[in-house]
């Protein structure tokens, strides 16, 4: 069902204080990031070319988008199925496994980072018994670990929400006409939940390329964006990080649009 | 042939219990029930949707009831009809052909000139009317060409003249494919007009199996009574019995009814209100009851007018909207009230 908008065609006192309060929250995100951005691409242009030039600076960003779309394809893997569960069956301690998914979403991130260490470090559970194979700390490894954590529940949530806005009946009707659960699965309960999917995959994406606190913890090396930029801000200050803070955002806003843009019509059923 | 034997699931709010039927093959076989009766349940308990608590479910003899849906061999259409909304009315009807590896072009169109839908073989199903979602979830349903099929609530969606036109191609659908049809509904009229046998369910029990003609005149007990029409209820005792003609006291009125029971017995007297007509004189006419009365309410409902008629009982009466103008009914006009002894169906 379509949620019911209505055009505002009688302006009341609440609708007035409410649409001036929208424009304060407006303006608070947009002027941040414009002033930071117009600030640049106005008062120091050559800094922003000479920073798009530095080798060190794109590889960062680079790095932020590759870990953060392999943390994706991760979060796919494991919020997919666990979002068509949490959507189609009820079990004993859901209500528990529900709210354990969502905690990455509330925990501070540099604690979120701690634990991962602990158990993905040198001597932990998981990066203990791995470490002849596969290294987490200072590692590619380690900073996919870290932005998985922290957007995994965007995902889950997104599935679960998806899976769940397709009638059950249909994956019946499928069945009843020859196919086996997995097949009703992919041939209509995947499609039908495709742009839910998605939003939550371009959503994880995000999430995990704005990942910093949990990141810097387990890997501060090799730098991604944001480790770069703090530690630019750090070592020479405002006029060093911001030319790579601002080539950060251009580069992720503009693969978000293309990205919007491919989506607009690609799914025309799955609207609730 | 489907199977049921002692069936019972507890599911969210319905409930079966101790269900069992038969439906043979070549049969229509409707189960009626007012909504919740659990009717949606047992079909999809029969289509392997749920697995039971316990009990069996057997298809031409063979024991599906652990088996996955796909491997119960019988189409299934949903009240909503359940069409693929990301799929062409085309790729509908060929998705159970593809999941069964049948591949046979031909046969879709076949189904679909069939079904007169040739004409939508290209159009998202989102944008067909009721009556043609139905057809084409019929088609998709019957192009592997299954030998029972089972149909949920299959035209309480559709408006009166499509469910008409519906019901008519069910019933050669039925004859031309030699199908087992398994039909629920909570429409009694449904019910009458389509099935060789009728099942009376009723908070997940089953309360009577019978032809609609046993259904409708000897239902077994005043739950099924009421439920399939007889709206008026006396209670009474036996007066005298005579050879199976019965007078019952029924405390305002004493009426003459049909019924194989004994003098004294505490019985409950049921009337059809089509099966009461009104008069402003007594007549001398076969019909031994005749009770006087006067009219307390009237509703016109289109063509028909049901009057409510107090006569030491209440009675409610259904005549024709000529015969009301005629006598000019209104609150408060006496007429008398009659009706056969053999339109009462008395129930212990």
């Amino acid at each position: 069902m379509k949620a019911t908008t209505r055009k505002i065609r009688r302006i009341e006192p609440m609708t007035f204080v409410f649409s001036l309060i929208l424009l304060v929250l407006f303006l608070f995100i947009f002027l941040t990031l414009a002033n930071m951005i117009f600030g640049q691409l106005v008062g120091d242009f050559s800094g922003l070319v000479k920073a798009a030039g530095n080798s060190s600076v794109m590889g960062a960003i680079f790095l932020s988008l590759y870990a953060g779309f392999l943390a994706t394809l991760l979060a796919l893997f494991l919020g997919a199925p666990t979002g068509y569960i949490l959507a189609r069956f009820d079990f004993p301690g859901k209500r528990l496994v529900e709210s354990i998914i969502d905690v990455p979403v509330v925990v501070p991130h540099t604690v979120a980072g701690i634990a991962l260490l602990t158990v993905f470090g040198s001597r932990g559970l998981i990066g203990g018994p791995l470490e002849p194979y596969i290294q987490f700390r200072d590692a590619l490894p380690g900073i996919v670990v870290a932005m998985l954590f922290v957007s995994l529940p965007y995902l889950a949530n997104s599935a679960r929400e998806g899976f769940k806005s397709v009638d059950p009946r249909l994956e019946n009707a499928a069945r009843s006409l020859g196919a086996p659960l997995w097949k009703a699965f992919f041939f209509v309960t995947l499609p039908l939940s495709a742009r839910h999917l998605l939003i939550g995959a371009v959503m994880t994406w995000a999430r995990a390329i704005s990942e910093f606190g949990a990141v810097v913890i387990i890997a501060y090396y090799p730098m991604i964006g944001p480790t770069l930029i703090y530690d630019r801000f750090l070592s020479y200050g405002l006029s060093a990080s911001r030319p790579i803070a601002v080539l950060l955002i251009l580069v992720t806003l503009s693969i978000f649009l293309v990205i919007r843009v491919i989506s607009a019509g690609w799914s025309i059923y799955d609207r609730d | 042939m489907i199977e049921i034997e002692s069936l019972s699931r507890i599911w969210k709010n319905f409930s079966l219990n101790e269900l069992s039927l038969k439906v043979e093959s070549g049969e229509y076989f409707v189960i009626l029930g007012p909504t919740g009766a659990g009717k949606t349940l047992l079909l999809e308990l029969i289509a392997g949707f749920h697995v039971p608590d316990s009990g069996r479910v057997l298809v031409d003899g063979k024991d599906v009831t652990h088996l996955p849906p796909e491997k119960h061999n019988l189409a299934f259409v949903y009240q909503n009809y359940s069409l693929f909304p990301h799929m062409s009315v085309k790729k509908n009807i060929e998705f159970g052909m593809r999941m069964k590896r049948i591949k046979d072009p031909k046969r879709v169109l076949e189904t679909a000139r069939d079904l007169k839908i040739t004409h939508l073989l290209d159009r998202n199903p989102l944008t067909l009317s009721g009556g043609e979602q139905q057809r084409v979830a019929l088609a998709r349903a019957l192009v592997t060409d299954p030998k029972i099929l089972l149909l949920d609530e299959p035209l309480s969606a559709l408006d009166p003249r499509t469910q008409e036109n519906a019901r008519e191609m069910l019933s050669v659908l039925h004859k031309k494919n030699k199908l087992t049809v398994l039909h629920i509904t909570h429409d009694q009229t449904e019910a009458r007009i389509m099935a060789d046998r009728i099942a009376v369910v009723m908070d997940g029990k089953l309360i009577q199996v019978g032809t609609p003609k046993d259904i409708f005149e000897n239902p077994v007990d005043s739950q099924v009574a009421s439920f399939v029409g007889f709206e008026n209820v006396l209670k009474g005792m036996v007066i005298s019995a005579d050879r199976g003609l019965l007078r019952i006291e029924t405390g305002g009125a004493v009426i003459d009814a049909s019924g194989d029971m004994e003098a004294g017995d505490q019985v409950y007297a049921f009337l059809r209100p089509e099966n009461i007509a009104l008069s402003k004189t007594s007549t001398q006419s076969s019909i031994r009851n005749s009770l006087q009365g006067r009219v307390t309410e009237v509703w016109i409902l289109g063509a028909l007018v049901r009057v409510k008629v107090d006569c030491g009982v209440p009675l409610n009466a259904l005549i024709t909207r000529q015969s009301a103008e005629e006598m000019d009914l209104s609150p408060g006009v006496p007429v008398y009230a009659q009706f056969k002894a053999s339109s009462v169906h008395v129930l212990r």
